[in-house]
């Protein structure tokens, strides 16, 4: 079985988050950059498990993004994978990327495609429903459990108030969240490993442009607390409904 | 023409579509034109009803074989609606089954597709969205440069004002492939209020010490008719479910009120939070960060001071 994992590069999850370029662009400047933790914790280390199960399983890892991703694409390689392939483009347009993590899916013939649920820069949680949509495959989103018993895959995803129970057949696209899997470390094994697996390169593929960010902006700061004294708890009570008016 | 997707759970169309209804009807209202909707599945709504969300025309597709979700179903049925219809913008709700359907229908309409909307689009220069990026920490305004456009409206984020009217509703019949994914069994728990869409949010962190506690949050919850939430370190020792924690690596939430109790507000737990209206914090200690980003606080000890509180909403809600 070849297992495909998509892998997203995003500041720290304690960055401050901060725009350059006349409020055009996020502000690099200090940050430290991780794997986007669902594409790490539930997506990746759920992959390695089906290889720990079935050795002969294959997982190749996707990047979109320049060279400056090397560094979180090796960190994924430690933690198992066996080769990766970055596709050289800085893309924000969730079409450019789906286009061409599809093109490398194409090619590469998988038949699995993880994702993580979104990621904690974009929050667009689209890549995956994009790329299945290019291959023609099913699609479960908001993965929680999964099992794989020859073909046959057997899935848990979140809905609104709880959870439903899937069953489709091989190839699909698959996004993961928390319960899929439980985060790990990468040894010394496999962070000496990780130096001499593969990383591959690969030009983008051309794409029409779907959307583009025109600028952020920061929410305004908070006003600051009213505090109420610990003696008298019924007086917030009564500022929640006579001021705030929230209940 | 603008066309909404009203997403149904056993046969109820949910608070968040209807929103989305709404936003429609005021994406409607600037482009000076109407705002119909698509309802799949057999429903229990009352769907001219829909017009009092300022719906004029609803294309509802009764038959059974759309009760089980597919995202690959849901998409060709919503793409011939689109056809039909002649919708330039397709509007959702952010919710579980957009989330699958939104992606697939942007690379089928070649439409660009803006997730977690939070206001109404600026035309003046282009059509741009302003949305959610770094997970409520900032807003990220997106240019949609394709002429069909998809919008994927966050919950909680557009205020609904209801208005007079009826909307007719026209027999839909889409020709739908047979689904790929079977669904075996599907567990929901019903009479709660659910987290993703409620307006009142109490919520409990570790400083709650056990489950056993855990009165003092949901006693609070059910006098409000509120969701309950956690932070993630009390999902991660099971004292509450998984689905019930909030944070950037839980579900992000946006309602009217959070009540957190002793819960420190890390970084990553205002993240999921961050975007709540009015935001109250119980904590003993004066320096905890979440005073920063709280509204109004009480600085002690949450098992004196939260008794007090129930009892003080108690006899506000004159319950015995
Ligand atoms: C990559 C990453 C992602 C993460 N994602 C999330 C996430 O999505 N959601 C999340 O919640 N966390 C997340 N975390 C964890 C986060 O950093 C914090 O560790 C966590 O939010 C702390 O939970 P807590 O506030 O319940 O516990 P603590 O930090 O232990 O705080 C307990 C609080 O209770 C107060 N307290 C104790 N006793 C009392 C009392 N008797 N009366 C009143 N107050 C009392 C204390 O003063 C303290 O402030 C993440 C961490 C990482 C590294
Ligand atoms: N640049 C990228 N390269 C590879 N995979 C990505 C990239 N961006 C997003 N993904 C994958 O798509 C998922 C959803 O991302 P998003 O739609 O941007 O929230 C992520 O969790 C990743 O698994």
């Amino acid at each position: 079985m070849k297992i495909l994992v998509c892998i997203s590069k995003t500041p720290d999850t304690t960055a401050k988050i901060a725009f350059d370029d006349n409020n055009t662009k996020f502000a690099t400047a200090g940050v430290q950059w991780i794997i986007n933790p669902y594409d790490e914790w539930y997506a990746l280390v759920r992959a390695i498990e089906l290889k720990e199960a079935d050795p002969s399983t294959v997982i190749h890892l996707v990047n979109v993004g320049g060279s400056e991703n090397d560094a979180i694409i090796r960190k994924a390689l430690a933690l198992g994978g066996d080769e990766a392939i970055r596709i050289n483009k800085d893309a924000t347009d969730p079409f450019d990327i789906a286009t061409q993590i599809a093109t490398v899916a194409k090619a590469g013939g998988y038949d699995l495609i993880f994702t993580g649920k979104e990621t904690i820069d974009y929050n667009n949680g689209s890549i995956g429903g994009m790329v299945a949509e290019l291959l023609d495959m099913p699609y479960i989103a908001h993965a929680i459990k999964f099992t794989l018993q020859g073909t046959t895959v057997t899935v848990e995803r979140e809905i609104e108030g709880g959870e439903e129970t899937d069953e489709c057949q091989l190839p699909l696209v698959v996004s993961c969240q928390q319960g899929m899997a439980e985060a790990r470390i990468p040894n010394m094994k496999g962070i000496m490993g990780a130096r001499t697996k593969p990383l591959k390169v690969q030009e983008p593929a051309p794409v029409d442009t779907y959307t583009s960010i025109s600028a952020f902006e920061l929410p305004p700061a908070k006003a600051g607390v009213k505090l109420v004294s610990a003696d008298t708890p019924e007086e917030l009570v009564r500022l929640l409904h006579e001021e705030a008016r929230v209940f | 023409m603008i066309l909404v997707f009203l997403d149904q759970a056993d046969g109820e169309i949910k608070k968040s579509s209807l929103e989305a209804a709404a936003y429609a009807a005021g994406v409607a209202k600037m482009m000076n034109t109407t705002a119909e909707a698509l309802i799949l599945g057999p429903t229990k709504f009352n769907l001219s009803t829909l017009g009092n969300y300022g719906i004029t025309k609803v294309h509802a597709a009764s038959s059974e074989v759309l009760t089980a979700f597919d995202s690959q179903v849901y998409t060709t049925a919503i793409q011939q609606a689109v056809e039909k219809s002649g919708a330039e913008i397709i509007i959702l709700s952010n919710n579980s089954s957009a989330k699958a359907i939104a992606p697939r229908l942007s690379i089928r309409l070649k439409a660009g597709l803006v997730m977690g909307a939070v206001a109404l689009p600026d035309t003046s220069n282009g059509f741009i969205i302003k949305k959610n990026v770094f997970s409520g920490k900032a807003f990220a305004h997106v240019k949609v440069e394709t002429t069909k456009k998809i919008i994927v409206l966050e919950q909680n984020a557009f205020h609904v004002t209801k208005t007079e009217g009826t909307a007719s509703i026209e027999p839909f019949e889409p020709t739908v492939p047979a689904s790929k994914i079977k669904v075996l069994s599907s567990n929901k728990t019903t009479g709660e209020v659910l987290l993703s869409e409620a307006s009142i949010v109490i919520s409990g962190g570790r400083g709650l010490k056990g489950p056993e506690n855990w009165h003092l949050v949901t006693d609070l919850a059910s006098l409000l008719g509120a969701a309950t939430a956690c932070s993630r370190p009390v999902a991660d020792v099971g004292w509450r479910p998984h689905k019930e924690h909030v944070g950037q690596t839980g579900l992000a939430i946006a309602p009217n009120l959070y009540f957190a109790i002793g819960i420190s507000g890390a970084i990553q737990h205002l993240a999921g939070v961050n975007r709540s209206k009015v935001i109250v914090v119980i904590n003993k200690d004066p320096e905890a960060p979440f005073f920063k980003a709280a509204d109004y606080g009480i600085v002690g000890d949450l098992f004196e001071v939260m008794p007090k509180i129930i009892a003080a909403v108690k006899k506000l809600k004159d319950v015995a």
